[in-house]
């Protein structure tokens, strides 16, 4: 049975999502930031913490968006193969970050060409992943991307020879490069395997999986416990004063990959790493 | 240490603010981030006057969100100041006393800032909507064409701050990660 969904449906749940997410932080994240408020040795930073705690209830309060970078908006889609969407998908789901942002008061942060620039004014596009999956629901999720952390990603072919060492050593050079630019304590979505574009594309989706949530193959799992603490061994602290908590998590998400390569990219978020989802 | 600061800005004032110290700053303060900053540049290039004075001003590196009805402003906290690194050192050398933002500054503005006797301070980055919560007044200078971008004037009152970086050099972006990481080799 094929099940239609019109596509102002998907408009509108775009739109909710685009404002949910900037006000309201994920509850995983909001947890990880009160317990290293609670856990960290140094007092400045403790205090630094404290403080974006104490920001995030302004926003709730005040209905504000939490950071003033209300992203570009990355929207993924899971989609049955047993829906058929009534009009144009990728056109709605702009219309809807356009109804968002505007309705929600967020800033529009998006230039229509990357070299010649120029404000599109609606924060339009939206950067749209689609997956196709078994079923007839419609899953979306709105993920507002700052790019004070984006900016700080990045990726690198590596060589099987590199194996796992060379991942640590990728991933804590990033971190290092990136010290205070990115906001920390910040979040890691790290990809591991695939191709050069789809390792890319792992590494956001790492960011779409709940910190507290580790991976389910108990060795990426430790990897991923292993890579926070030495992130966390580096000093760079909160707003890069100093300090242990540098990183609330880190996500890892793999792929089969080719005999002659072994790709990684880091993909680099904050502590305002916002993600609203729904189901249709 | 914890300071009081109103803008527009006498450099006396500066000489004695120290990497790590705080500062609640009140007073006028204009918003310029990148497209701005590149306009700034070009009226400077063609010897043209700059839509403000740079004598005493405090430019600080932010695109707010629009304000909401009733609202002054919305969310307002720093950008990245890594990319303002190409036009700072020039800024300074004119009169620019402070600037704020977040995050690395490069070698030519840490060295353009001690040859004048300036500042960077930093604001908390991620926390907007309560540095939203410091703006009484903004009203837009010019430029609207660049949207978030365009210079508005904020009327601040105690604007929470962190000297970054001090009119002697001091950075706190070296100095804080050393000095926790010098506590852990005590712990041994």
């Amino acid at each position: 049975m094929i099940r239609s969904i019109p596509a102002a449906a998907v408009t509108r749940a775009v739109a909710e999502l685009c404002v949910k997410a900037n006000r309201e932080l994920p509850p995983d994240i909001v947890q990880a930031l009160k317990q290293a408020a609670r856990e960290e040795p140094w007092p400045t930073a403790q205090g630094t913490l404290s403080v974006l705690v104490e920001n995030l209830s302004a926003a709730r309060e005040r209905c504000l968006p939490i950071c003033q970078d209300t992203g570009l908006a990355c929207v993924f889609i899971q989609l049955g193969q047993d829906v058929h969407i009534e009009g144009d998908l990728a056109r709605a789901v702009d219309q809807g970050v356009r109804q968002g942002y505007e309705e929600g008061y967020l800033r529009k942060s998006v230039v229509a060409d990357p070299l010649r620039r120029g404000n599109t004014g609606d924060n339009t596009p939206a950067a749209l992943t689609v997956d196709l999956v078994p079923g007839d629901r419609l899953r979306l999720t709105v993920v507002p991307k700052g790019f004070g952390s984006e900016n700080m990603s990045a990726l690198k072919m590596l060589k099987p020879a590199d194996g796992v060492e060379g991942v640590r050593r990728f991933v804590l050079d990033t971190v290092r490069a990136a010290g205070s630019n990115p906001c920390p304590p910040i979040i890691l979505g790290v990809g591991i395997g695939g191709t050069f574009d789809k390792v890319a594309l792992l590494a956001k989706h790492a960011l779409l999986r709940p910190i507290d949530r580790p991976h389910p193959d108990p060795y990426y799992a430790a990897l991923e416990r292993e890579l926070l603490e030495a992130v966390n061994g580096l000093g760079i602290g909160p707003q890069g004063f100093g300090g242990r908590t540098t990183a609330l998590g880190v996500n890892i998400e793999t792929m089969p990959t080719h005999v002659a390569g072994l790709p990684v990219a880091v993909n680099v978020s904050c502590h305002v790493t916002r993600r609203a989802s729904v189901e249709i | 240490m914890e300071w009081k600061l109103t803008s527009p800005v006498d450099k006396k004032a500066l000489a004695p603010l120290r990497a790590g110290d705080r500062v609640l700053l009140s007073g006028p303060v204009y918003t310029a981030r990148d497209a701005a900053h590149k306009r700034l540049t070009e009226l400077l290039d063609r010897g043209e006057p700059l839509p403000f004075p740079l004598e005493g001003s405090v430019i600080y590196y932010v695109g707010p969100t629009p304000e909401a009805p009733g609202q002054g402003i919305g969310s307002a906290g720093p950008t990245t100041s890594g990319r303002m690194d190409a036009y700072s050192p020039r800024l300074l050398d004119l009169g620019q006393p402070v600037m704020i933002g977040k995050g690395l500054r490069n070698r030519a503005v840490q060295e353009a800032i001690v040859r004048n006797g300036a500042v960077y301070l930093a604001a908390m980055g991620g926390a907007g909507a309560l540095m939203g919560g410091c703006v009484r007044s903004a009203r837009l200078v010019c430029w609207e064409d660049l949207g978030c971008e365009a210079v508005r004037l904020l009327e601040v009152e105690d604007l929470p701050l962190v000297v970054a970086i001090d009119s002697q050099g001091g950075n706190i972006y070296e100095s804080g990660p050393a000095a926790y990481l010098n506590s852990l080799k005590g712990d041994n």
